[in-house]
């Protein structure tokens, strides 16, 4: 057997070679050529043993236990879809009339659920990712009129706000806004710190459970979200440019001024 | 065995594969979390009787392009923020250093052809049905990424420059 000319053997055939994905005939002569080229023959043995390396490198991570969020994703992802089809039910329903009356009557803990645990972080993510990236508008009324734009959303929301001072965690206030929440205005304050990234606070006053809630943590799309809920009033801190745990030293500022002990 | 069990049991591998992708635990972590919500949402999308695996990693795929996608504007931020999606140049102490090391600076469409042929030993018309690109583009990244590594392992100098994490 004549051994196989250089241009015979593609780039192709070494790479599929290394990954034994070549036929047979194919095999037998880029083996031929392996034999008799040295350096060749070197580098597909590199290929392997990058291969080998790798798969014993991450093999302990098959057979590390899967954390229980990842489990819970699947399950929860599931009764959370349906969760969500109850609650636009209840809304159309709610809607519609007598019909809705006896709907919700039915399902009233689903409606608390969504409201005080998924509504909130959602919503404010949403605002976060529609604000934050604007240039030229990314609040309506600025901190120059500080006093104004407090008193203003405070009496829109029907609730005395304030705006934390969060610069001992490195965030300015930008100013704020009103925005349309789902059952009334909602308050929104937009911070920045001096290399750019933004955070921002949402505030709503008609969280219908009128339930406090502990310190929670959501992630919404590409945004992280702190929130918690004081009686009706919802706080929600979010971020999508900076990590969870500095978002987290953040929102506990915030926190600690809204929510004095 | 229904869906559910089923996107159960490729968690590990999901797992695996995230981990080597993005280099840290929590964010591969999350990458995966991600995959499965979108998974779970789309699982409509999904044909029975085909590969189950497959689309799973198409799923993923597209979310990780998502994610880094996003998280881009943050990249001129460099030392004081953390980042999100960021491949860190670390693996747990579970892989010698220079290949972890390789991988972090291999550009992402090769990096994702290596692992999936290595770690995931897909076929490369698996590979090509994963990522939505032809069989040639899968052959041809998978051979830059490797020569890149090569090199890069016998200690020649790499060109890209690494990104320090803290």
């Amino acid at each position: 057997m004549s051994e196989p000319r250089t241009s015979d053997i593609s780039e192709a055939d070494f790479q599929a070679y290394a990954d034994g994905e070549l036929p047979e005939a194919r095999r037998s002569e880029v083996a031929a050529w392996l034999a008799s080229h040295p350096e060749d023959a070197e580098r597909i043995e590199a290929y392997r043993r990058i291969a080998e390396e790798l798969r014993s490198g991450y093999q302990a991570v098959l057979h590390e236990p899967v954390p229980e969020r990842l489990r819970r994703t699947v399950r929860r992802a599931g009764t959370r879809r349906a969760a969500m089809i109850a609650g636009w039910a209840i809304l159309g329903a709610a809607l519609g009339g007598i019909g809705g009356w006896q709907f919700h009557a039915m399902q009233p803990s689903v409606v608390m659920t969504s409201e005080a645990a998924g509504g909130l972080p959602r919503r404010a993510a949403v605002a976060h990712a529609t604000y934050s990236p604007e240039v030229r508008h990314p609040v309506e009324v600025g901190a120059d009129q500080e006093a104004h734009l407090v008193s203003w959303l405070s009496k829109r929301l029907g609730t005395q706000l304030r705006a934390p001072k969060l610069e001992s965690v490195g965030y300015s206030l930008v100013g704020g806004r009103l925005l349309p929440g789902e059952n009334g205005p909602v308050a929104h304050f937009m911070y920045q710190c001096s290399r750019g990234t933004r955070v921002t606070l949402y505030v709503r006053n008609d969280v219908a459970s009128n339930r406090s809630t502990a310190f929670r943590y959501a992630r919404e799309g590409n945004v992280d979200v702190y929130y918690w809920v004081d009686s009706k009033v919802g706080y929600a801190v979010s971020s999508g440019d900076i990590s969870k745990d500095y978002l987290l030293n953040v929102a506990n500022a915030a926190y600690q001024q809204l929510n004095p002990p | 065995m229904n869906e559910a069990q089923r996107l159960v049991d490729l968690i590990p591998r999901l797992r695996r594969y995230a981990r080597a992708l993005v280099g840290d635990r929590a964010t591969a972590d999350d990458l995966v979390q991600d995959t499965l919500e979108r998974a779970w949402a789309k699982l409509h999308l999904y044909r029975r009787g085909t590969d189950l695996r497959a689309w799973l990693f198409t799923v993923m795929h597209n979310v990780h392009v998502n994610r880094v996608r996003a998280s881009r504007p943050t990249d001129t931020l460099e030392d004081e923020m953390p980042e999100l999606a960021q491949r860190a140049a670390q693996g747990d102490g579970l892989l010698v250093r220079d290949l972890d090391r390789g991988i972090a600076l291999l550009p992402a469409e090769q990096r994702a052809v290596l692992l999936l042929v290595t770690l995931e030993e897909m076929s490369y018309e698996q590979v090509a049905r994963s990522l939505g690109i032809p069989i040639g583009t899968v052959m041809s990244r998978l051979s830059r990424a490797r020569e890149k590594l090569r090199a890069l392992m016998q200690g020649q100098p790499v060109t890209a420059k690494l990104k320090v994490v803290k």
